[in-house]
């Protein structure tokens, strides 16, 4: 019987490039930066690397896209896809390799180059199918959330616009800690509540940026991770689960969830052992792609009982300062959302916080780390959550 | 007895005020309004959307024929009456025809559409029409969008076919080249005077010397104009009253072309009462005059919004550059996204009950709804336990929305909805023909076929929700 790889799996070291727009950088000189860093963190040489699992959106196909620019030597390289929860599923895949006894040291690294396509937004690629069904922007596929959250729990608009922003401005805040962030300046509430409408309700600074980057974590069984370092960060589970877009298709959904992300919480925290999150996690790094997804997902994620979020987010409960700081290294949106790397990004802040090398973000004596990372839309997505620790037990 | 057993019109929801187009070119124009299709709408949709009009409270799968007239199929080689079709969800056994290239294409089908129900056929005849006129020429002011579509039959014949007198010669008026949009004509005194006086004069006074009709037994004259100017002439020197002319549209929709004189039929209809004449006109390289008689049975006719519903039914707040930019008359910035990709036309043919229909499927296990269809049920998982259901006519209500300022569109901002309908089923699609300021959660909508995209000239036909009237 399944019994999880909670405590099996352990992080030796973890890199991460600077977010943003790097004209000045192609694929291979993001994946160097990344990796050269989390090598360096690790003490280990490239070469000591069994496998590889290399997730990617769009940058890139088949293991190659990654061997050919690495050039790692004939090892096994999976290419892994699973939208904007790529990241995270290229961890958990990584992180089975070695706790199957497959291989004693795996990376997994997460890259997406969004800049060189010259779209805004995000590029797609798209099956082959009849075309017929409406083509709709991301902001537009979560926009629907914030009227029908707002109408659920009694507040107006105007309530729900200073909600988002309040989430806007506390991940802006934090991001404007951090020398990796895209966007590195913290933004009055009055300029997130004015700023232009994209998709109402959302304004242009409810949603996250579009950037390069890359980040990487070397993994090894947990008995061997002594072999590298003290203190290396333990997996305590990770999960995913994707919809049957039972939602898009059924007048039962109401906007306010995404119930993969429910269930892929349920089940990371079972693998886990939290009981209250709330209470047991030090910090969350969450898939604030939009403001209102943050803010559904303090609820599918029972940080906040339901309808309760917003006044959590407004009171200041998910702020650096507050119970449970949520998104302390800037989130998707001020941090950028480099597709691929936004999974491994929502990690690496665990390792850096729980090795006190967050600077001027550094959370006292955090102990538990949560990542959750969604591809899709609130009515049909992917999601993964993995929760970490830096004790064992 | 053969003759009208049923009809209906469209008219786009747009209009653009002629007055713009002087506030551009400076010269004078007529007075009025022209209906102008939206971006998403061609011959084809305002064509099927007639026929669905037509046959609000009919049975579709009785339809034995479908007849599409128009001189502006949005293909050369590709039928359109059998998307049209498929959108009625007729019955796979039928006749479907394209009449084109002629004004007068719509009465030839309705000539042929009383040919089959004389074989006891039941013939679907659509008309819908989009012509350009060259800009700040007399045909942009004219001309205007729409579509009108009759059933004929021999059972419950609301308005029996009398008979006909067709004129056919070889005349050259009017005329738009393979590849040209824009229709040419030559000098305006020969084409009314040497033409459209010649043939129409002809045709009528044919039809009357079958019928033994004199132009008081009549109470309406639908007759085909260039402008009502040169109608209400030659309906004066034929011998018919003012009163008796039925008004061709021009100041609401504009010259139709091949589909103005059935939307003046349907118009003429919906004010019909039993024991009238009503004598139909057309012109293009010839006449016909096709003479009706009302019966007792037009009462029983359940109408879906009709003409008059959708005349009514307007915004005619748009300016003269968003014409041209639905028309893709004046180059616009492309957004910055990718190529779109093309429908796969496998694909396509699968879902033609989905796409045309408008399908989705109902569960027998636990009875959901749902769409698109597929086998494997939503709620309980049972495989291939579904039946069809036809979300088509459902009663829908809008559960939340975005107004999206992103999308590329080309009439910005476009509204996305969730669309719940009344016995199960979900959409999120499109919302048009709807003022951003007036979407409301709750809002009752209705679905409406529309042009997608194009992509590799193959051309995309959805659904979209529009506002409930």
């Amino acid at each position: 019987m399944a019994i999880g790889i909670k405590d099996r799996a352990a992080v030796i070291g973890m890199g991460c490039t600077k977010f943003g727009e790097r004209y000045d950088s192609n694929l291979e000189d993001l994946l160097i930066e990344a990796i050269d860093e989390c090598l360096e963190d690790a003490g280990v040489e490239f070469n000591d690397i069994d496998a590889f699992w290399f997730g990617t959106f769009t940058s890139g196909m088949a293991g190659l896209a990654f061997s050919n620019r690495m050039k790692s030597h004939y090892k096994p390289v999976t290419r892994l896809e699973n939208m904007c929860c790529t990241g995270l599923d290229s961890f958990r895949n990584a992180c089975y390799g070695v706790v199957a006894g497959a291989y004693d040291v795996v990376m997994a690294i997460g890259a997406e180059k969004l800049k060189d396509g010259g779209y805004s937004g995000l590029e797609v690629p798209t099956e082959d199918s009849d075309r017929t069904l409406p083509d709709l922007t991301a902001p537009s596929r979560f926009a629907f959330v914030a009227p029908a959250y707002a109408h659920k729990y009694g507040l107006d608009m105007q309530q729900m616009k200073e909600v988002m922003a309040r989430i806007a401005w506390k991940n802006h805040k934090n991001g404007a800690l951090n020398p990796k962030a895209q966007y590195r300046s913290e933004v009055p509430m009055e300029s997130i509540l004015k700023s232009p409408m994209i998709c109402s309700p959302l304004g242009v600074m409810d949603c996250s940026g579009v950037s390069d980057g890359a980040a990487c974590a070397i993994i090894t069984r947990t008995e061997d991770a002594k072999k590298y370092r003290k203190d290396p960060m333990y997996v305590k589970g990770i999960q995913i689960a994707a919809g049957p877009a039972h939602s898009e298709k059924h007048q039962s959904y109401d906007f306010t969830t995404a119930f993969e992300t429910y269930y892929a919480g349920q089940a990371a925290y079972r693998e886990a052992g939290i009981t209250n999150p709330r209470e047991q996690i030090s910090l969350a790094e969450v898939h604030d792609c939009f403001t209102p997804t943050e803010l559904i997902i303090y609820e599918d994620l029972q940080f906040s009982e339901r309808g309760q979020g917003w006044k959590d987010a407004m009171n200041g409960f998910f702020d650096l300062d507050g119970g449970l700081p949520v998104n302390p290294d800037g989130g998707l949106k001020s941090f950028g959302h480099p597709i691929g790397a936004s999974g491994i990004r929502m990690l690496y802040e665990s390792w850096l916080q729980f090795h006190g090398r967050a600077g001027k973000r550094q959370l006292e004596n955090p102990r538990i780390g949560l990542a959750q990372n969604l591809g899709g839309q609130p009515y049909s997505c992917v999601v993964g959550v993995g929760i970490v620790g830096n004790e064992l037990g | 007895m053969v003759g009208i057993i049923g009809f209906g019109a469209y008219v786009p929801y747009n209009r653009l005020n002629r007055a713009h187009i002087k506030d551009t070119f400076g010269a004078p124009v007529p007075k009025g309004e022209k209906a102008v299709a939206n971006y998403d709408e061609d011959s084809i949709t305002m064509g099927a959307m007639a026929a669905l009009d037509c046959s609000a409270n009919l049975d579709t799968k009785t339809i034995d024929a479908v007849y599409f007239a128009t001189t502006t199929a949005p293909y050369k080689e590709k039928q359109s009456a059998a998307t049209i079709a498929g959108v009625l969800d007729t019955r796979v056994d039928i006749r479907t025809a394209d009449f084109c290239d002629s004004l007068r294409a719509a009465s030839s089908a309705i000539l042929a559409g009383v040919d089959a129900a004389r074989m006891g056929l039941n013939a679907m005849v659509v008309a819908g029409e989009c012509r350009l006129g060259y800009s700040a020429g007399p045909y942009e002011n004219h001309f205007g969008d729409g579509a009108a579509a009759f059933l004929i039959g021999n059972n419950n014949v609301i308005a029996e076919y009398i008979d006909s007198c067709s004129i056919s010669v070889d005349f050259h008026d009017l005329w738009r080249a393979d590849n040209e949009r824009f229709v040419h004509s030559w000098e305006e005194r020969f084409c009314v005077n040497q033409g459209y006086n010649q043939f129409v004069g002809e045709s009528v006074k044919g039809v009357l010397k079958k019928t033994g009709l004199t132009p008081a037994d009549f109470s309406k004259i639908v007759l085909y104009g260039i402008t009502p100017r040169y109608q209400g002439q030659i309906a004066a020197k034929l011998g018919f009253a003012p009163a008796q002319i039925q008004d061709s549209l021009y100041n609401q929709v504009g010259n139709t072309g091949t589909a103005n004189a059935p939307m003046m039929l349907a118009a003429a209809l919906e004010e019909a009462k039993p024991g009238d004449y009503i004598l139909l006109a057309t012109y293009g390289e010839g006449s016909d005059a096709i003479v009706f008689k009302v019966s007792d049975e037009i009462a029983n006719f359940l109408p879906g919004l009709g003409l008059k519903g959708y005349i009514e039914n307007k915004k005619a707040s748009m300016n003269y550059g968003k014409y041209l930019r639905w028309r893709e008359l004046i180059a616009t910035e492309p957004a910055k996204r990718p190529v779109q990709k093309r429908s796969s036309l496998p694909d396509m043919y699968r879902n033609r009950k989905k796409n045309l229909g408008f399908y989705g499927v109902c569960c027998k296990n636990c009875g959901t709804v749902q769409f698109p269809p597929s086998r494997i049920c939503i709620e309980c998982r049972t495989i291939d336990q579904m039946e069809d259901y036809r979300l088509y006519g459902k009663p829908a209500r809008v559960a939340t929305f975005t107004v999206d300022y992103l999308a590329e569109s080309l009439d910005p901002p476009t509204i996305v909805a969730v669309v719940d309908f009344e016995g199960g089923g979900r959409l999120i699609c499109y919302l048009v023909d709807c003022d951003p300021d007036e979407v409301k959660v709750g809002m009752e909508v209705k679905m409406s076929f529309r042009h997608i995209f194009t992509v590799d000239s193959i051309r995309t036909y959805f659904w979209k929700a529009v506002p409930k009237l």
